[in-house]
């Protein structure tokens, strides 16, 4: 892989499209299936990719259509009045969530204090049968027990590095 | 922002971003379970020195959505009567562990005193004749959902009709509609109008029949009754047939205009139609509103963190 200005290209934008399309089929096997499997993209790196998986799955069965979410977990994070919190897009969650597995997505996963985060706002909502974690990039340095479910890259990293995912690849500064 | 005191503190910048924030309350209002942890072990405090059902229970109904602890402070049965003075009050509360005061007062300016007393936020929920921010900014959210201008209000016609010279509704609203881009037309009998219109940037009219077609906001004021006693007003039914809103000029209205009150309604003086009839009355949508957006209100001044820096991750 090389480097850009922006940094070490760990990802190309194809290595990312297969390691969703992996990420799809695992959902399925371990779901047995897609029935009441939900998509949660975490606002605001996490949106795109569950709309990704969503119409990777909608390839895979289309039989059983894959309703998507996103989340805005400001109002729920641990660091109210620490650091500035600005939302992104208004949260947008389509049904209840009793019963359903939650598949939430997000770019990158790294202290899980976001995560932590939409645990609690995802109850506002129902409460789920599961609640499965699906991420790009897994950069370590967890401060939670929290732990992915799918996982496209595991990257180590030192804690002042800067990991970025998009649909164009993933890099690290 | 440490304090909201008068909309003249804002920017139509801050207006606007506190508008978008109102769009993520509104979301959080319409949860399953309405209530987010954001502010949990902050104390918000209501100190109302003037009636008010619905701003108070706003602001408390806010408070709470947003887990913060509140406390009314009921001047009717407290140590106010007993002659304590206003710093008194303030700074005996403050000692309590106070984060912010949501202040009404009938005196202009009170809330502004009180600043200096406390390392408290200050809302002002109410001074005299002189603001009342939270309204305005609900009014401003009322119209930007309802006529779908989530950018500006350029080239909206808002006609604000009644007692304009006591309404501290009318001076902030006339200051935000203007900030963000409306055309507003005072409408009202000579004696309710300020004395003086000098810098406000506002037409006057004493015509609303010839206003009417072509407006896209009718903001209807409450007649205050005491106005009477002091011969402001003929009557109430002469007011009424010169600006109450009745079936004849709501048919006048174009099909795309929303109709507002501030509440509480006078039925039949300024409202003389059953807003129930009016498919353009925005009333209980400014009520829904305003819970809305005094999250929002609270959320920046007590926990938006944007006075730090930093980026969230």
């Amino acid at each position: 892989m090389g480097h850009t200005a922006e940094g070490r290209i760990v990802l190309s934008a194809d290595d990312v499209r297969r390691a969703l399309t992996r990420i799809a089929h695992e959902i399925v096997e371990r779901n047995h299936g897609l029935d009441g499997v939900v998509l949660v993209g975490l606002q605001r790196g996490g949106v795109w990719i569950a709309h990704a998986l969503a119409d990777i799955l909608a390839g895979i069965d289309a039989a059983t259509p894959v309703p998507v979410g996103a989340i805005d977990v400001s109002f729920h994070r641990d660091d109210v009045g620490l650091r500035p919190i600005v939302p992104g897009s208004v949260t947008d969650i389509p049904d209840t969530l009793d019963g359903r597995t939650v598949v939430l997505t997000d770019d990158v996963l790294f202290t899980g204090r976001t995560v932590r985060a939409a645990l609690e706002a995802l109850n506002d909502y129902g409460r789920p049968r599961a609640v499965q974690l699906a991420v790009i990039v897994d950069r370590g340095h967890r401060e939670l027990p929290i732990r992915p479910d799918f996982v496209g890259k595991n990257l180590p990293t030192s804690r002042d590095e800067t990991v970025t995912a998009t649909a164009d690849g993933v890099t690290l500064r | 922002m440490k304090h909201l005191l008068s909309v003249d503190d804002l920017s139509a910048t801050q207006i606007h971003e506190l508008l978008e924030l109102t769009d993520h309350m509104v979301e959080v209002s319409s949860r399953p379970i309405p209530k987010v942890p954001a502010l949990r072990g902050k104390n918000v405090v209501s100190l109302f020195f003037e009636d008010s059902t619905r701003t108070r229970t706003s602001f408390d109904t806010a408070a709470k959505r947003l887990s913060a602890d509140t406390m009314n402070f009921a001047v009717a049965s407290s140590s106010v009567n007993k002659g304590e003075s206003l710093r008194d009050t303030i700074e005996t509360i403050s000692a309590m562990g106070v984060d912010a005061f949501v202040v009404r007062h009938k005196s202009s300016g009170a809330p502004q005193m009180i600043t200096r007393w406390t390392n408290a936020s200050i809302v002002n929920a109410g001074d005299g004749w002189h603001q009342h921010p939270t309204q305005a900014l609900l009014d401003c959210y009322t119209i930007r959902t309802g006529l779908n201008r989530r950018d500006s209000f350029d080239g909206l016609r808002i006609a604000i009709v009644g007692d304009i010279k006591h309404s501290r509704v009318a001076r902030s609203d006339v200051q935000a509609f203007t900030m963000l881009g409306a055309h507003v037309t005072l409408v009202g009998p000579p004696t309710l109008l300020p004395p003086s219109l000098d810098g406000w940037p506002v037409e006057v009219s004493h015509d609303l029949d010839a206003l009417l077609p072509h407006l896209d906001v009718l903001y209807l004021l409450r007649v205050q009754r005491e106005r009477m006693d002091d011969a402001l007003l003929p009557s109430m039914h002469e007011y009424s047939s010169m600006y109450g809103l009745d079936q004849r000029r709501a048919a006048m209205l174009a099909p795309h205009a929303l109709v507002m009150h501030p509440g509480p309604m006078n039925r039949g003086v300024e409202m003389v139609i059953d807003p129930a009839d009016l498919p353009g009355s925005q009333i209980l949508h400014q009520v829904a509103n305003g819970v809305a957006v005094r999250m929002a209100v609270l959320f920046t001044l007590l926990g938006s963190g944007s006075d730090l820096k930093g980026d969230a991750s």
